[in-house]
């Protein structure tokens, strides 16, 4: 399985790896991979997956803020509405999460559920659930500049988005 | 990983050429300072093609660059170097990076090494508790959006003016600390409030504070008209502009993004966005990037400050006995307005430097009086294993390289391959079996950033002194590690 994936990706790009998985179980009760890490030399990239692109964009947020912290024992204690219009699908995902990572180093905010309530491939409305960094409760792993344009991917058919961050 | 296959021709030892007839669209050939083993290594990814692609980038001059601690960025390599016409020219975010003038500085010391050696955990630990650093850590300072704002217009000035450091730090840093035309209105709201809360940190990942000793001295009177001898402690900070940098460097790629048509701009990249820089759009780029260089400037002027104050309390020293004069401070991630001779003629050029220094050659009216004779000061440093250099720039790179030279020893392993080689180890152990103390905010900044994940240092210096770009002063090691 492992392998079909790399040759997959191996195809798609010549320069990437897949490392790790994280798994999620969807609501026919069925085990799906929600994102997978991909390597680059100075920085780190994720590949994220959904039934449909507005999940996959909110697989690609749960990815980030699993490279920037554990997130097994944040709560889903506060929410944010977050709403977005872009020219297009691939600056709409930049925005995205980039726009995520302007309210974490504002608010401290480590956000782990993002619920989308409007998504139409240029704009979105979401609610994203997450609490309050705790440095006694939380530990944080990798500080992540951006998400960029580099090899970004938006693949409408198989509902999946790849993105490069810079850390 | 991939091979790179186009076209190098091999000038000499240490330089490599990319022809123009590699790509229909390259307005200029690429030259890479590399050796033949580097270039093996570098071949193995595809920064050789952002080399390529930079060249297709209007109002380009002479050569798109490439220093040998090259590799593999967003749009432009890290390790890049591209100077434009003022007049024909663009500017491009992705040719100044994320972290908008990410840099380093170094201050000399009084002290040697053999006197405060058992002193050096504690000094870490103390500086680990003054200095706020790692993933989103806030600054010690508190700021108003006003003083904000002359932050980003005054850079190391407002940091002097409010009591952190003195007048002479300002003449030991390129641009005297602040670049003109900074207008804070330009830089929007979303990267104020990302930069107001950590004025005064170190940041995390690359960015690091060290202790270091001075181990190897190869020009003995350079290194004694800067202060330097053998045996000697050193601080060096490493940091830049926080999340304001990064955010001022997202809005732009969004802004230059929507007018690629419109300025009819066919890039091979989107990451290589660009605006011609008489425009509205590079106009205000290149006036809120100067904004976001101030504003680092003016961490590391802080940041250098408690520096200082804890250096001297832990150890119970006078500013006097302490020494600690910044011997220098250079950016490398940023764009300038440059003068510099092309085919005989002196001309306005927009120089990107994109993980690259400045590296001035001696006489240049740039340099602070005590310096000009020497050339420029470039600080190159190394990761926390092995060593970082105190380097001097020279007429060479004046004329080849628009004054530049490499800015450390550039990444040759993945963070995840780091963290794969470093599964079951204490990095932080294995370090300190070699003497030196390393306090880190995450073990897993550690794994990434861990020695071998970079290029050699030693190597990447090698070839800059053997091309002439710029010659070796002294080569330091580090004692104690403080990492974001």
């Amino acid at each position: 399985m492992i392998q079909g994936i790399r040759l997959l990706f191996k195809n798609i790009s010549p320069f990437i790896a897949t490392i790790t998985m994280r798994y999620n179980v969807n609501e026919y009760g069925v085990k799906m991979k929600r994102f997978e890490l991909i390597e680059h030399t100075a920085d780190m990239g994720l590949v994220a997956y959904g039934h449909d692109l507005a999940e996959a964009f909110a697989n690609a947020a749960y990815g980030l803020f699993s490279i920037m912290a554990d997130l097994g024992r944040v709560q889903e204690k506060e929410s944010r509405q977050i709403e977005l219009k872009e020219d297009d699908t691939e600056a709409l995902l930049f925005e995205w999460l980039n726009y995520l990572l302007y309210v974490f180093d504002v608010e401290m905010l480590l956000l782990k559920r993002f619920d989308m309530e409007r998504f139409d491939g240029s704009g979105l409305k979401a609610v994203c659930y997450g609490e309050k960094y705790d440095p006694s409760r939380h530990r944080l792993k990798t500080g992540v500049k951006s998400a960029t344009y580099h090899m970004m991917k938006v693949d409408r058919e198989n509902n999946r988005v790849q993105v490069i961050l810079d850390v | 990983m991939a091979t790179w296959n186009g076209p190098l021709e091999k000038i000499d030892d240490y330089r490599w050429r990319i022809p123009k007839s590699y790509k229909q669209g390259m307005r200029v050939p690429g030259i890479i300072y590399a050796d033949a083993d580097m270039m093996k290594q570098i071949r193995g990814e595809q920064a050789l093609e952002q080399v390529a692609n930079v060249a297709f980038l209007p109002g380009i001059v002479n050569h798109s660059l490439a220093m040998p601690d090259i590799h593999w960025g967003y749009g432009f390599p890290i390790g890049g170097v591209a100077a434009m016409d003022v007049k024909s020219g663009v500017v491009s975010p992705g040719g100044v990076g994320y972290d908008i003038n990410c840099g380093v500085r170094a201050l000399r010391s009084n002290l040697k090494a053999d006197d405060i050696r058992p002193k050096v955990p504690e000094l870490i630990d103390a500086l680990f508790s003054q200095i706020p650093c790692g993933v989103g850590k806030g600054g010690r300072l508190r700021v108003s959006y006003d003083d904000l704002d002359r932050v980003l217009t005054e850079g190391s000035g407002w940091a002097v003016k409010n009591g952190f450091g003195e007048k002479e730090d300002l003449l030991h840093t390129e641009a005297e600390g602040a670049i003109p035309d900074a207008d804070p209105s330009l830089v929007g709201e979303r990267a104020k409030k990302r930069g107001l809360p950590q004025l005064g940190s170190l940041g995390s990942g690359n960015h690091f504070l060290e202790i270091q000793e001075v181990d190897a001295i190869y020009d003995e009177d350079s290194a004694k008209a800067l202060g330097i001898f053998k045996g000697q402690v050193l601080v060096m900070i490493h940091s830049g502009s926080r999340g304001l940098g990064y955010q001022v460097c997202d809005d732009y790629l969004v802004v230059m993004g929507r007018i690629q048509e419109k300025y009819k701009l066919d890039l091979p990249d989107r990451q290589l966005a660009a605006a011609p820089i008489q425009s509205g759009e590079g106009k205000d780029y290149l006036s809120a990037m100067a904004c976001a260089a101030n504003y680092a400037w003016c961490n590391r002027q802080v940041i250098m400050h408690w520096t200082r104050e804890t250096v001297m309390r832990v150890l119970g020293l006078s500013p006097r006995d302490f020494g600690g004069e910044l011997i220098y401070d250079v950016a490398h991630n940023i764009a300038k307005f440059e003068e510099h001779e092309v085919d005989g003629k002196l001309r306005k050029l927009l120089v990107h430097r994109k993980g690259a220094t400045r590296a001035f050659g001696p006489g240049h009216e740039e340099l602070p009086p005590d310096f000009k004779k020497l050339g420029q000061p470039v600080i190159v440093p190394g990761d926390m294993g092995t060593a970082s250099y105190l380097l001097l720039g020279t007429e060479t790179a004046m004329a080849e390289t628009f004054g530049s030279t490499c800015h450390g020893a550039g990444r040759k392993m993945s963070r995840k391959g780091a963290m794969r080689a470093a599964k079951g180890r204490r990095i932080d152990k294995e370090l300190a079996d070699r003497g030196i103390y390393v306090h880190a905010f995450g073990r897993g900044t550690l794994a990434e950033e861990m020695p071998e994940a970079y290029k050699d240092v030693d190597e990447v210096v090698a070839v800059v002194d053997g091309a002439g770009i710029s010659r070796k002063v002294a080569r330091m090691v580090p004692m104690g590690v403080m990492k974001g």
